[in-house]
């Protein structure tokens, strides 16, 4: 399998009044192309800096990144908003859906920001939401969808580009249980149709879930452990 | 992104916001609309004036005696002497050009009429055939003075309007005989109703064979020289024929002021354009006013928006495409209530004309372009700060504050 993130010796530093803090200290990471990695670690440990770095929200203060071959620590703010539209989609744990808009105008953000004509538009977001079993929400508002319905309309603004990469943090933190299995399973089904996950999460049993765990303590990787490939017990195909 | 997507996307957020929206547009729309009212009014006003003076008459020049300026050169002036006086013979001897199309004389004061008892003080306009071409007044029944030589005065007269109705009410005026004073003379005509001109009230006047004039005044000379010039081309050169002519029957002095229509109608023109200008420079202040309020708008829109404006970001939002959405949404905005300022400065300068009919008031075109192109740039002057702001938050940062 290609390579869809290499991270060559990052280096993540904030200052924080006098203090220099080194949120990211060294990271050296591979992660090929449809793998099911989770970030896992005590808060402080630097996790969220990792994921906000790999989606291109933030900079590695040193050290480089190479995301589906292309090296975006050269690049620079407007080609790193585009390789965010293209290749990224990312999945909040508060979902971040903006109140005044449908699911339908929801998820066709990304696509509206990558100045897609709307006939497109129209099929790929009825075809997102409907593969997310959204399709008689599509003129829903947020405040009129549970939570777990909130998340999936998250997730299918995150995949209507067609990204390579989806980051999800803490995706269930907000939900309950059966919800946030629900969405669980529904990531990891994306994943099985090749698409990279990376779930940066807390929660042990979630963490567990995947073929690929990494472990962060202050800044470093401290483990990463595979397990071979078994999906949930209740997933079809 | 497609400038379709973004209009969308500003109106969802304006209507999304509807107090704080209708507020802008309200600032703006007032602002546009004063502009617009008071350029209409100062329009008016210009027009009625300049339709005023218009009314008098095409290229004519008004002679009258004396100087309006001071001389210098003229030894007649620095030792008092009253300037000669206009006669009969000053005007004939004025006809003698081609580009002078007719002259009538004139002479004006005040008369008693009387017709079987009924009686009331008038204005007497002394005058001649030519004078009614000249100024374009229209009959509304029988004729004017008839053409006969001016120093001839047959008992005739034409009356106005409202001389007519008083006097004679149901009666037929025309061929009645009219106490002028001292003298008795045959109605020939009446003229059609005026209306106020800025001179004279013509509907109050009789008017009157000049020599007729003359004697019932008890004047040898005359008040005006009217004169019609044949084309605006020939103005400069009638005006020098007329000093030259005058000079030389005068002994060689400068008595004089010959009046083109011209120069009155500038000055008025120049005084009238500079208060529209004034007041309407005055009325965009409130469109300023009106765009530093767009700008706190877009402050606090961009505030509370923080994690829509990092989510945007995520969703690979560069900081052009932010500034665009918010600058479009202040262009939305301003352009909404510059629209509905249209409307009501409009409608406004609608109702004002048919109120008063005679005041033309309708905004000049440069105050359309100029009011709705000042609202539109403030709008989007003052929110440069705010989106500017907005493009450079840090997603991550924006992000993580609009949680919870």
């Amino acid at each position: 399998m290609p390579a869809m993130i290499e991270l060559e010796d990052i280096h993540r530093l904030f200052r924080v009044g006098e203090e220099t803090v080194h949120a990211l200290d060294g990271i050296d990471l591979r992660i090929d192309t449809g793998e099911y990695v989770s970030v896992m670690g005590p808060s402080g440990s630097g996790k969220s800096t990792l994921l906000n770095l790999l989606g291109l929200l933030d900079r590695p203060s040193s050290g480089r990144y190479r995301l589906a071959g292309e090296d975006v620590t050269a690049m620079n703010e407007a080609q790193r908003a585009d390789a965010r539209n293209r290749l990224i989609g990312f999945v909040f744990q508060s979902f971040h859906l903006i109140p005044r808009l449908t699911a339908f105008e929801n998820v066709e953000l990304p696509m509206i920001l990558a100045g897609i004509d709307p006939a497109r538009r129209h099929e790929q977001v009825q075809q997102a939401l409907h593969s997310l079993g959204l399709a008689d929400r599509a003129r829903h508002k947020p405040d009129q969808l549970s939570g777990g319905q909130r998340q999936r309309v998250a997730i299918a603004r995150a995949i209507v580009n067609r990204p390579r990469l989806l980051l999800a943090d803490e995706p269930t933190g907000n939900l309950d249980q059966k919800s946030g299995h629900e969405v669980i399973e529904t990531l990891e089904a994306l994943n099985r149709q090749g698409i990279t996950l990376i779930v940066v999460t807390h929660d042990p049993a979630l963490g567990e879930r995947a073929r690929r765990a990494l472990t962060l303590v202050d800044g470093r990787i401290e483990a990463d452990i595979r397990r071979p490939a078994n999906g949930p017990a209740t997933s079809g195909a | 992104m497609r400038a379709a997507d973004i209009v969308v996307f500003s109106w969802r957020s304006l209507a999304g916001y509807r107090g704080r929206s209708l507020m802008v547009l309200l600032a703006m729309s007032i602002g546009v609309a004063s502009v617009l009212l008071l350029t209409a009014l100062g329009e008016g006003a210009r027009r009625f004036v300049l339709g005023e003076f218009q009314s008098l008459g095409t290229h004519m020049l008004v002679v009258l005696p004396g100087r309006s300026e001071t001389a210098g050169g003229a030894l007649g002036n620095a030792l008092g002497v009253i300037p000669r006086a206009l006669t009969l013979d000053d005007a004939r001897a004025l006809r003698r050009d081609p580009s002078i199309a007719s002259v009538a004389p004139l002479n004006v004061g005040e008369v008693q009429v009387q017709w079987r008892g009924r009686g009331r003080s008038v204005g007497l306009m002394g005058s001649s055939r030519e004078l009614i071409d000249i100024r374009g007044w229209r009959m509304a029944a029988g004729r004017f003075l008839p053409a006969v030589d001016w120093d001839r005065s047959p008992p005739v007269c034409v009356i106005g309007h409202r001389i007519r109705n008083e006097l004679f009410g149901r009666h037929a005026a025309i061929g009645q005989w009219l106490r002028l004073g001292p003298q008795r003379c045959r109605i020939i005509g009446v003229l059609a109703a005026q209306g106020k001109t800025i001179d004279v009230n013509l509907d109050e006047q009789v008017i009157v064979p000049v020599a007729l004039a003359q004697s019932l005044l008890n004047v040898p000379s005359l008040f005006r020289i009217i004169i019609a010039v044949r084309s605006q081309a020939q103005m400069e050169h009638a005006r020098r024929f007329i000093l030259d002519t005058l000079k030389r029957r005068h002994h060689g002095e400068e008595d004089v002021t010959v009046i083109t229509q011209d120069a009155v109608l500038e000055t008025f023109d120049n005084i009238l354009s500079a208060l529209t200008y004034g007041i309407s420079g005055i009325a965009a202040i409130s469109l300023i006013v009106a765009g530093v309020l767009v700008m706190n708008v877009m402050l606090v829109v961009v505030t509370q928006r923080r994690s829509e404006i990092g989510l945007l970001k995520a969703l690979g939002a560069s900081r052009r495409g932010i500034l665009a959405l918010i600058l479009g949404e202040a262009a939305l905005l301003s352009l909404l209530g510059a629209a509905l300022g249209l409307a009501v400065g409009l409608s406004g300068s609608a109702l004002i004309r048919s109120q008063y009919p005679d005041l033309q008031a309708s905004p000049p075109l440069w105050a359309l372009f100029a009011s709705v192109g000042v609202a539109l740039a403030t709008g989007l002057l003052f929110s440069l700060l705010p989106a500017r702001r907005a493009a450079r938050l840090d997603p991550v940062d924006a992000l993580q504050r609009g949680r919870g």
